[in-house]
């Protein structure tokens, strides 16, 4: 059993947790994932290391209510326990060597963004910060990364906060204006990394993505998080998450994604019915 | 006693196929007491026990059923237990037609003994009425750290422990039992059977750390170094499915036999109260042979499956599965297409409608036939593409069963660990003895995918080899 030490909402969707998983802090690095189950019979679902400390021995983490799993995981509080919390999994971020990272985020993909951006400003690498989230209430980590960003952009799909558009438009804009990134990593929905790739492919600007499609093991046994990458097919929990974001198949990788859209829906109103009638 | 000379063995009481196919409780119910001891007196006791070289871990035959038809069927348990950490698994999963029961002298003119049927009697007996714990052996103050918690772990770890060492056993998933908690369904090996075969090395004293993936949250090296173990058993097990490299496979209602297995096994998606999703599919192909096919097959039809197919490039006489399970999958109605051999998988797509949500899912899988040409080096005869021979088939999902290769974390994070062009890692066979010191590996983390028995014979093998190992020390 795992204990949960902390907890916090970042938003009405958006939840962080420190996890007390002594172990997996130990071996963390930004990049990597774990898989929890909530308790007994619940599914096992990966979730990316959104921080880490080795003293304390808790790993953080920060999810979005999406399903019936994560609804679950919403109702738990600090001093209770999840049933297991196995990790650190997959390979860590690439960031040796690199000295210019433009770092695109969009929405709770900020999360996983924001301790890549720590450890290379702590690399001293320049660090460029570009996120995004629907409108205002949906903001989360500006301040921390205010803090390891040379530059921070915020964007807004309706202008309630910061600039009015989407990541890419700002991101080309810096391409265009002669910023020489080593490297454009970028995290968040399958729909924005495929936009964020589509920008920087015709500059050449080495673009990276952290893929998060669906998984049961994540040890390299199922399969089941199957992604092609330049016409081969790869297993996104131990060859990746980060892959090349110019051999993606995005359009296939978002097919995929929608496989349990049905049963999704069926099974998140189930949840929230159980939690309204536990209140009644 | 005159021995029993019926020439056919006593018939395995099951579960009728209409009503089986609809459920997950086990298929073959056992022997009842009178007719295990009828079987065993079918047993000749031959002197030079021709059967215990077909075990690959030497069971003690001919005793065990000695006291069987003596009615002492504890006796016959500790004679088993002596030999074999998980009796009551192996008499269900053990293919004995090719082991034990295959150079049975009553076979040549008949039915061998059925040795596997009695194994599973005298395990169930003793699991049903013998509620005492083995005793705990006294520690040897040895540590040895067992790498996952399948056959091959088990079965190292048992011996290890019954010696008196202090066994710790990794496991990364949530439960330990490794393919036989995650790959085989419940109506051929009960989880319940597994569960108790784990408690009782626990009562030898193993530790079992589950949710811990060595080569992530812990390397061999850390084992071997500041966490104070002296030797290590890899039996990290299957890796990674393999799929055929087809048109079509990354359709959504395209699985791996893993992971099928493990949503249904593993996670329970068969019951109401998992929160673990599976296409509850109309109609479904099963690509390959093996049991692994069979047992997806099967457990396509128990959760709901209208029509199963089994797609099998090569003949009846090649299909590799066991001839039981075989028989057992078609009894209850899959199909077997044989000599055929998937080109394409089909997809829906609404050309109107980019976003319509039917788009990606499985409508068919498209076959071509084949024939049988001239023997390989091997002596097997290769499939070979009829021209002209397409056809298709109608289904909503398909399900790959050919295989996997080993498992790649614990080579890709553990320096002078080394592995062959398969991946599998490169071990002496005598002993188990990798290419580091100290450490051995077995079961497919070595061979790649085979069976439960052979890993449990090779966790034994490198059992007796680090004993011999440390004692040297």
């Amino acid at each position: 059993m795992y204990k949960i030490i902390y907890k916090k909402c970042l938003n009405d969707f958006v939840i962080m947790m420190d996890v007390e998983a002594p172990l997996v802090a130990r071996k963390a690095e930004p990049g990597q994932f774990i898989i929890l189950r909530v308790d007994e019979n619940g599914e096992r679902i990966p979730l990316t290391i959104a921080g880490f400390d080795q003293k304390q021995g808790t790993v953080r983490i920060i999810f979005q209510v999406v399903g019936a799993t994560t609804k679950k995981l919403s109702h738990k509080n600090a001093g209770d326990y999840l049933s297991d919390f196995v990790g650190p999994l997959g390979t860590p971020t690439h960031t040796e060597g690199l000295k210019k990272v433009c770092i695109v985020g969009g929405g709770v993909g900020c999360a996983i963004a924001l301790p890549v951006a720590q450890k290379l400003h702590a690399m001293g690498c320049e660090v460029h910060g570009i996120i995004g989230f629907r409108s205002k209430d949906l903001l989360i980590l500006e301040d921390e990364f205010r803090a390891c960003c040379n530059q921070l952009t915020v964007m807004t799909d309706d202008g309630s906060y910061g600039r009015q558009g989407v990541v890419t438009l700002p991101l080309e804009e810096a391409i265009q204006a002669g910023e020489a990134y080593d490297e454009v990593l970028a995290i968040g929905p399958l729909i924005m990394m495929k936009f964020v790739v589509a920008t920087t492919k015709p500059y050449q600007v080495k673009t990276i993505v952290s893929m998060n499609p669906i998984m049961i093991d994540g040890t390299g046994m199922c399969g089941g998080c199957r992604l092609t990458v330049g016409g081969e097919t790869k297993f996104a929990c131990v060859d990746g998450p980060d892959f090349d974001g110019f051999s993606v198949d995005f359009d296939e990788a978002m097919q995929r994604g929608s496989i349990y859209n049905n049963y999704e829906r069926h099974a998140y109103s189930e949840t929230c019915n159980l939690f309204t009638k536990e209140v009644e | 006693m005159a021995a029993n000379m019926n020439p056919k063995k006593n018939p395995m009481p099951s579960q009728p196929p209409e009503v089986r196919a609809h459920n997950f409780n086990e298929v073959a119910l056992g022997y009842t007491k009178d007719a295990a001891m009828d079987e065993a007196m079918r047993c000749l006791g031959c002197k030079h026990m021709p059967c215990v070289s077909g075990c690959p871990v030497n069971i003690h035959i001919p005793d065990f059923i000695t006291k069987i038809k003596e009615g002492d069927f504890e006796g016959a348990y500790q004679i088993i237990a002596q030999s074999s950490s998980l009796p009551a698994v192996c008499g269900r999963v053990c293919p004995q037609e090719n082991q034990c029961e295959k150079h049975c002298v009553r076979g040549i003119k008949g039915e061998p003994v059925g040795i596997g049927r009695l194994e599973r009697f005298v395990a169930d007996w003793h699991n049903t009425y013998v509620q005492e714990p083995p005793k705990c052996p006294v520690s040897n103050g040895h540590k040895v750290a067992v790498i996952g918690a399948g056959p091959a772990g088990l079965a190292c770890a048992g011996d290890l422990a019954k010696k008196g060492y202090q066994v710790t056993i990794f496991e990364a998933l949530h439960m330990p039992g490794g393919v036989l908690v995650y790959g085989i369904p419940e109506f051929r090996l009960p989880k319940s059977i597994v569960e108790k075969e784990v408690d009782t090395l626990r009562a030898l004293g193993v530790k079992i750390e589950t949710n811990v993936v060595i080569g992530k949250t812990i390397t061999t090296d850390e084992l071997l170094g500041e966490m104070g173990f002296e030797a290590v058993f890899i039996g990290s097990g299957a890796g990674l499915p393999r799929f055929m490299g087809i048109p079509g496979e990354s359709l959504k209602g395209v699985y791996s036999a893993n992971e099928y297995l493990t949503r249904s096994n593993l996670m329970k998606a068969y019951r109401e109260d998992s929160s673990t999703p599976i296409m509850k599919s109309r109609r479904v192909a099963v690509v390959g042979g093996g049991n692994v096919a069979m047992d997806a097959a099967r457990t396509a039809l128990r959760l709901g499956a209208e029509k199963v197919y089994i797609v099998y490039r090569r003949s009846m006489e090649e299909l590799p599965a066991r001839h039981e399970e075989v028989e057992h999958a078609v009894e209850e109605g899959v199909e077997l297409l044989l000599l055929t051999n998937p080109t394409e998988i089909l997809g829906y797509n609404n050309p109107e409608d980019k976003r319509d949500p039917q788009n990606g899912f499985v409508t068919g899988i498209r076959c071509t036939k084949m024939e049988l040409g001239e023997p390989d080096e091997r002596g097997r005869r290769s499939p070979v593409e009829i021209p002209n021979s397409f056809f298709t088939v109608e289904v909503d999902a398909v399900i790959m069963a050919i295989g996997t290769s080993p498992n790649p974390l614990i080579k890709k994070t553990t320096t002078g660990l080394e592995v062959n062009a398969r991946g599998g890692i490169i071990v002496q066979e005598e002993t188990g003895a990798t290419t580091m010191e100290g450490v051995y590996a077995g079961g497919d983390a070595v061979t790649g995918a085979a069976t439960v028995i052979l890993a449990m014979g090779a966790g034994k093998t490198a059992a007796s080899a680090i004993d011999i190992y440390l004692q040297g020390n």
